[in-house]
């Protein structure tokens, strides 16, 4: 191998010994000890400002001189949203939160070079006022196992260098040169990793089951299309780090013995599809795609497929007619598409995670691997945290973990000391799960066994203010809009719970409502023909199973105990608080409010429609809805 | 040859097959609105399902679209089909009560009630008519459009369409056209007027007591439990 | 006539991202390019929400109502919005300048609400903050 990485000269990576030679060289000028600002910039990230942070840090740096001592690198999503844009300075690795640009100077001037801490700008634990100096230290992330989300803050995810610096398709090597595809099946099934898209079936079965089939051609596929409201780990993977997920593919389509591959991405992640991209374009140009992959006669390479927003194109069959341009339909199983799937091929398709997963097991083996997580349940698991909590990122956790603690230890707990209600677990397809079993350990066959399901692991915390009855109309009315429309039970059946939830919510809920709702439902799970159909009561059976009250108090009381449901609350003008600005009158849609300057104003409650924006407005804390 | 038990029935079927072809030729009857023997199996108006068994999992599967396997075990008129069969017929009837078929469904079902808002969509998007006009008219001129609770079967924009020769093969095939009737008003949708015209009435009545007018006033077709002789 | 669909999905993903819509000029022209049946691009285009059929405006505004977003009041901001613009999700101001859509999810949980303007990413919306960035965009 000859010459470094210039613009024009890209030498191909040939044999594993080629591979060291290049990552030392990369290491040498990218150790650990080298002093380097990483600011966290995935998508939420930038939302927040984070490309101005780092510009300003760039600033910053030549300003004061010192483009050979220290650089900037722009990671993909960390995982800690709520403190974005942050900021580690290493080698120290001193964590500073929500930055703007401002405070770039700072920075640099203190800390940098001084090596004086910003007190201002460190993260404070919202529970106990402690403040934490160094990323290690942080609760939020010591109490994780960050397998796979840590690697995100180690690379800048458009960099193969960076990739490569860290160890990235020695795996791959290692596996072309010392294991037969059987002997890689074999270590994944002892692994006992499965599938992280929502199901869980054991990996290693079906790479198995693809591999026996008899076809010249074969297909690997990566889901990337998480269509879970409030799950964002692919995408934090995919943006962050898409060459482990190529790694994967690479390995699991040597073990089946395909030859083209897919990833999938919905179009709602133009940076996931962008790196995604970049990540293909690199290993092409190093000859770890396409022909002859590393002169071993193996051929493989990957193709992007972007989704065009629809929910059901999760679902496995779904998927593949919408790469062979039909409409998203799922087909009957079986065939099975380990059996016949893309284009009536054998196609083994796999979750982000579950493929990320696959160069960590191949590495570091599958007795280490398995020693991690519960009996069943193997591996760590990425989780999101979102909704009413303080914390709010991604999380990633040994299986087993008690959702106890991935809401208070990890997240904080609930903020504005508001009361905890329950968990939604699994999206659309799952669950709600009550403080009474918070003590449940994550795994696959606990989350079932309480009504719900893994998913693909958004947790959704929800507090006293969330109206369950609002929650299950705002799933349900999701899933019939997603449903692909072939079968009745689904878009009939869902149509139907749908208009008696919308009764209940506004008050005409009749006393024969629940009972026609879970016959329905029964109906919608039994009779469907995709798993999109079959878990779609599951919000609505798992709630009328914990919070059946909540039920009756809309019902028989015409109320909504947490005050959402439109037609069931009023808002009016706290005398007591109102001093008379003027400010809800002003903005109100409606002309609604009436009132003379510095004297107390009035809703006619005839006018208002609830849409909240006097509640936004007002300073003085006096709009009430009752 | 596949060998497999239906009803508790041992039976041989070849491979390839579908249980629904299976168990007509046995006799079962079977319910299948979507399903046509001239074009492929849909699978989507779910009234052909029946319960399978596999391993220790039992669930219900599209009769007119799954293959006999080996050992499979299945069971055409369970409680749970039976069950699920009403409300499917149910759901149907809401959104198309003058369908004739629809309503000669549900009375053999015993369906009494229709729980829900009564909406006169008149089709039931079995796919029926898509299929005819594509794989029997090669025509083409029809499909789905938009998904979920807006699915609707439609030309191209809306429009007249190029590829469509008037055939009215499409009217022909629809199970919510073909016998279509006055439907009765709500809040009675079930009717069952026709089938009253069934012999079951003259185990009680002299002579057939009902067309449609005096529907439900001898209570033969919409009551618990046979009244006794007069 | 080509033997796999597999270019239609991203063909038509082309068109709509140059011309912002699915023209139905474009349609038939590419009917008759690929020998695909005209009804079969339509119900493609019509089962999946990324393609539009209308001529969208100016400014594309999008609303997050994922859960996480649902849940801290993303539809009192998409209803805010529609309010002050006149329009429902999916339609287009008369005057073309303002498309409004709600969508499943952008995958930013951790901030919602989430409002999306020509690309550019709002975060921690509340009603008030909508009208104001509204008006910033000359609403």
């Amino acid at each position: 191998m000859k010459t470094m990485i210039g613009e024009e000269e890209t030498e191909k990576i040939r044999t594993s010994g080629e591979l060291e030679i290049f990552r030392m060289r990369l290491v040498d000028s990218a150790s650990s000890r080298t002093p380097r600002i990483v600011i966290s910039s995935g998508t939420c990230g930038q939302a927040r400002g984070s490309t101005e942070v780092v510009e300003s840090f760039q600033r910053a740096i030549k300003k004061h001189d010192l483009q050979n001592k220290i650089a900037t690198r722009v990671s993909g999503c960390g995982g800690f949203c709520e403190t974005e844009p942050n900021a580690v300075i290493y080698p120290e690795g001193v964590f500073y939160q929500k930055l703007s640009p401002d405070d770039a100077e700072e920075i640099i001037s203190e800390t940098v070079l001084n090596g004086r801490i910003v007190d201002r700008l460190l993260y404070v634990d919202p529970n106990t006022g402690q403040k934490f100096v160094h990323e290690s230290e942080i609760p939020f992330y010591k109490k994780q196992m960050r397998l796979l989300l840590a690697s995100n803050l180690l690379i800048e995810p458009t960099s193969i260098q960076d990739y490569l610096s860290i160890g990235g398709y020695r795996t791959f090597f290692k596996v072309l040169r010392d294991l037969t595809p059987e002997q890689v099946i074999e270590e994944i099934k002892r692994s006992g990793l499965r599938g992280r898209g929502g199901a869980g079936f054991p990996t290693g079965m079906k790479w198995d089951l693809c591999r026996r089939a008899r076809d010249s051609i074969k297909y690997v596929i990566c889901n990337a299309d998480e269509g879970d409201p409030g799950a964002y780990m692919d995408r934090s993977l995919l943006e962050g780090n898409p060459h482990s997920v190529i790694e994967g593919m690479m390995i699991g389509a040597y073990a089946i013995g395909a030859s083209e591959g897919f990833i999938y991405v919905r179009s709602e992640y133009p940076l996931a599809v962008k790196h995604s991209k970049i990540a293909i374009e690199d290993a092409r140009k190093h000859g770890l795609l396409g022909e002859d992959i590393a002169a071993s006669g193996f051929r493989f390479d990957i193709r992007i497929a972007i989704g065009a927003g629809a929910f059901v194109c999760g679902e496995e069959t779904a998927l593949i007619a919408s790469i062979e341009g039909k409409r998203g339909t799922p087909r009957q199983r079986p065939p099975f598409p380990v059996e016949k799937g893309l284009w009536g091929r054998p196609t083994n398709i796999n979750n982000v995670e579950t493929w990320a997963n696959v160069p960590l097991i191949l590495a570091r083996g599958a007795d280490w691997y398995s020693k991690i997580g519960t009996e069943r349940s193997k591996g760590t698991k990425i989780f999101s945290l979102v909704g009413k909590i303080k914390n709010t990122g991604l999380c990633e956790v040994p299986m087993g973990t008690t959702l106890r603690e991935m809401i208070y230890d990890i997240g904080g707990g609930v903020p504005d000391g508001k009361k905890f209600k329950a968990v939604q677990i699994g999206g659309p397809s799952g669950g709600c799960i009550p403080s009474e079993l918070l003590d449940l350990p994550i795994d696959y066959e606990s989350l079932t066994g309480a009504g719900s399901i893994m998913g693909s692991g958004g947790i959704i915390v929800l507090d006293e203010k969330t109206c369950v009855v609002d929650l299950v109309l705002y799933y349900i009315s999701f899933l019939e809009d997603e449903s692909c429309g072939k079968c009745v039970s689904c878009r009939e059946g869902l149509h139907r719970m749908r208009e008696i939830l919308v009764d209940i919510s506004e008050g005409r809920g009749k006393a024969e409502d629940i009972k026609v709702l879970e016959e329905v439902a029964t109906v919608v799970k039994d009779a469907s023909f995709c798993g999109l159909g079959q878990t779609a009561p599951n919000p609505v059976v798992s709630t009328l199973r914990y919070f059946r009250d909540e039920y009756l108090a809309h019902i028989r009381d015409r109320k909504c105990p947490a005050k959402v449901c439109r037609a069931l609350i009023q808002y009016s003008i706290v005398e007591g608080n109102c001093t008379g600005c003027g400010a809800c009158r002003n903005i109100c849609p409606q002309k609604a409010i009436s009132g003379e300057p510095k004297q107390i104003h009035l809703i006619d409650p005839a006018l208002c429609i609830k849409c909240g924006v006097c509640l936004d407005t007002c300073k003085f804390d006096a709009i009430e809805v009752s | 040859m596949v060998k497999l038990r239906i009803n508790g029935l041992d039976v041989e079927a070849d491979s390839g097959q579908t249980l629904l072809e299976v168990a007509r030729f046995m006799g079962i009857e079977i319910p299948a609105l979507c399903f046509h023997e001239g074009l492929s199996p849909w699978g989507g108006c779910r009234l052909c399902l029946v319960e399978i068994s596999e391993g220790n999992r039992d669930r219900l599967v599209t009769s007119c679209t799954y293959p006999v396997q080996e050992g499979l075990e299945v069971k055409t008129h369970s409680e749970r089909v039976i069950r699920t069969r009403k409300v499917i017929v149910e759901l149907l009837l809401s959104s198309c009560p003058s369908s004739k078929t629809i309503q000669d469904l549900a009375a053999k079902l015993g369906v009494q009630k229709v729980r829900f808002t009564i909406e006169h969509d008149d089709c039931i998007y079995c796919g029926l008519c898509v299929r005819m006009c594509s794989e029997q008219m090669n025509a083409k001129a029809i499909g789905f459009v938009n998904r979920g609770g807006k699915t609707k079967i439609a030309t191209a924009f809306d429009r007249k369409s190029d590829d469509c020769r008037r055939c009215g093969a499409c009217m022909y095939i629809c199970p919510a056209c073909q016998l279509r009737c006055q439907g009765p008003e709500p809040p009675q949708v079930v009717c069952g007027g026709c089938l009253s015209l069934e012999p079951t009435c003259l185990d009680f009545y002299p002579d057939l007591m009902c067309f449609m007018g005096t529907k439900g006033e001898c209570g033969t077709c919409i009551r618990e439990e046979p009244r006794k002789k007069v | 006539m080509i033997e796999d669909r597999s270019l239609l999905l991203s063909l038509l993903q082309d068109i709509q991202e140059k011309k912002g819509y699915l023209p139905e000029e474009e349609l038939i022209e590419t009917s008759k390019r690929l020998g695909v049946p005209l009804i079969d691009l339509y119900s493609v285009a019509t089962f999946y929400k990324s393609f539009s059929l209308r001529p969208k405006g100016k400014h594309r505004i999008t609303v997050c109502l994922g859960t996480a977003c649902h849940v801290r009041g993303g539809v009192r901001i998409a209803d805010e919005i529609g309010r002050r613009l006149g329009i429902k999700p999916g339609e287009t101001t008369p005057d073309r300048n303002f498309s409004l859509e709600v969508v499943n999810c952008l995958g930013c949980c951790a901030i919602g609400p989430i409002m999306v303007i020509d690309g550019k990413y709002y975060g921690g919306v509340t009603t008030t903050k909508a009208v104001s960035t509204l008006k910033q965009w000359g609403k």
